[in-house]
């Protein structure tokens, strides 16, 4: 489904700030795998999700989706393979635009933009329904600037925006980083919702191990820009935090960096 | 200073009204042009001061070798695409900052429109030979108004009517968030390229019938062109908001553009009648377009300040509380 062959990526080689961000990173996903993805800052979690994404070509390897090489392509054809929401909040959407507009540009992920009308009058009705899954009462407000939104409805939205067009593989990149403990929650919950809907190929970076434990029937760990740990199946669900951060520091020979993973 | 108030003669105010009014929707073109790249894609296009003496210098060489003068615009208009595709290239492709990007394709354009205009700075037609349908001539000036603010009017309609399409709402996106359109499949560069082609297509059209309007085109007709299309802009947008208020929706916003410019018309018109200096006339558009951008700055500076919040803590410091 997706496979990352031997991926290599250094930031401004031969520079004193040089960073190995990718190691000969390799991972294989099958269809409707959803993968957690944990690691200290600085392992490359989200320059793998970047990686995936086609902000940047790698250096060497490649990524397959569908057993196509999609390396070659730039980040805006490569969006009709993904669905992706980011961090912070302000970036998955158009702030200007209303919910309706957003809606109808990621409806045409992937196709050609034509000289159509931006939102066809079927398509109200339509959002209207699926807004109602995130349970924020968005579905009322279908005509409402994205800018007025809170940062926990805006990544919802983004959220819903990532999976309208079913997409090959869902890139979750730390979405619930910046909400509240109650917002982010209710977000979790509506991914968790809409992945199982639609059997979704998912990787999910967090920071919060029991988020990691908890959702998603994969786990891997990433340190230096490669995976240490690949747990799945039977063996996950009988994980604790203790468990992970063992596994941690037997295999990088380190204490795990984030306090923030450990304590939340 | 009674000798001067009574040098104005109000009915020759009034006679140069309809002048400023055509002149303003004319310049109303212009600044849809510098709408559609300002507003939509946060990008002060500086080529459009090239690109209007452009349509202006394409229009009249055209005219004098026995075009049909609404061909020649349209000839204008596909002369501004291209100079706003060089402008979008330099800043997509080659990766030259946007405003860098305008004042080269600008610079360059300033040589090609003395090439297009035979080696001359300005070139006229005999506006007696040439039927014109958009003309300063005072008896066809009611005419002219009326046929200008057709033009307007189908401008608009189409601007308001591409940016409503799948294609114009992906060109909206692309000046609202670059990373998020990407992720929706957007090719932000080939967007860019497209809202500055049309954009300086619209600049070039408008330099080409301010051309037939005043009989003539200059090497010079562009300068601080982008200036006068933010003003128009600007005081557009200004107006609109106070007069509609939430009423405004996008097909007015676009029609207060125009409207702005001929409000700038107007205040040029009567700026000149009180006699002030026409050389510095750039100086003072160039203030009052500094002024009007910088209202809603101090405003939000004022309503939330250090100063503010420092004059405050050390009163209820003085008053013990």
């Amino acid at each position: 489904m997706l496979e990352l062959r031997e991926l290599y990526k250094t930031f401004n080689p031969g520079t004193i700030t040089e960073k190995h961000a990718l190691n000969g990173l390799s991972l294989k996903l099958e269809t409707g795998d959803f993968v957690t993805v944990i690691g200290g800052n600085g392992a490359g979690k989200s320059t793998m999700l970047n990686a995936i994404a086609g902000v940047w070509p790698v250096d060497s390897g490649a990524i397959l989706i569908d057993g196509k090489d999609v390396s070659g392509l730039p980040e805006h054809k490569r969006a009709s393979f993904l669905g992706r929401v980011f961090q912070d909040p302000m970036t998955g959407t158009a702030a200007d635009m209303e919910i309706i507009e957003n809606l109808a540009l990621a409806a045409r992920r992937g196709q050609r933009r034509t000289l159509r009308w931006g939102v066809k009058k079927a398509e109200q009705e339509e959002y209207r329904e699926l807004l109602k899954i995130l349970d924020l009462g968005l579905e009322e407000r279908l005509h409402a600037k994205v800018g007025l939104l809170s940062g926990g409805q805006r990544q919802a939205l983004t959220l819903l925006m990532a999976t309208l067009r079913k997409p090959e593989v869902l890139l979750l990149d730390e979405h619930t980083a910046a909400l509240d403990p109650k917002t982010a929650a209710k977000v979790l919950d509506a991914t968790d919702r809409i992945v199982t809907r639609d059997n979704l190929t998912t990787i999910m970076i967090t920071h919060n191990m029991k988020d990691a434990i908890a959702h998603g029937n994969r786990l891997i760990m990433m340190n230096e820009g490669r995976i240490i740990l690949d747990i799945r199946g039977e063996e996950k669900t009988k994980l604790t935090v203790e468990d992970l951060l063992h596994q941690f520091e037997k295999v990088s020979g380190q204490a795990f960096a984030s306090d923030s993973a450990i304590l939340s | 200073m009674i000798a001067y108030f009574t040098s104005l003669n109000p009915l020759a105010l009034l006679r140069a009204c309809p002048g400023g009014i055509a002149q303003g929707l004319v310049w109303g073109i212009m600044a849809l042009g510098v709408y559609l790249t300002f507003r939509m894609l946060d990008f002060a296009d500086l080529s459009v001061d090239g690109s209007m003496a452009t349509g202006g210098a394409v229009c009249i060489m055209l005219i004098m070798n026995g075009w049909n003068p609404e061909a020649a615009l349209l000839v204008s208009f596909l002369a501004g695409l291209l100079a706003g595709i060089i402008t979008g290239l330099l800043h997509t492709l080659l990766g030259i900052p946007a405003i860098l990007a305008g004042i080269l394709t600008q610079i360059s354009l300033y040589s090609i429109n003395l090439n297009i205009l035979g080696g001359k700075s300005n070139q006229a037609i005999n506006v007696n030979s040439v039927s014109l349908r958009i003309t300063s001539n005072a008896s066809l000036l009611p005419r002219t108004i009326l046929l200008l603010a057709i033009v307007c009017l189908v401008i608009i309609g189409i601007l308001y009517w591409y940016l409503g399409t799948e294609h114009g709402s992906a060109l909206r996106a692309t000046g609202n968030n670059p990373n998020m359109s990407r992720a929706q499949g957007i090719s932000t560069k080939m967007m860019t390229v497209i809202a500055l082609a049309l954009s300086n297509g619209l600049v070039a059209l408008s330099g080409g019938i301010l051309s037939q309007y005043q009989g003539f085109a200059d090497v010079n007709m562009g300068r601080g062109a982008i200036v006068i299309g933010l003003a128009a802009v600007i005081i557009g947008e200004v107006l609109g908001e106070a007069i509609l208020g939430k009423h405004l929706n996008f097909f007015l916003r676009l029609a207060f553009v125009v409207v702005g410019g001929i409000i700038y018309y107007l205040v040029y018109v009567f700026v000149l009648w009180l006699k002030f200096p026409a050389n510095d006339m750039k100086l003072l558009t160039a203030i009052v377009v500094a002024i009007f951008l910088a209202v809603p700055y101090l405003q939000g500076r004022s309503k939330s300040s250090f100063s503010k919040v420092a004059k405050r803590n050390a009163k209820n410091a003085k008053e013990g509380k």
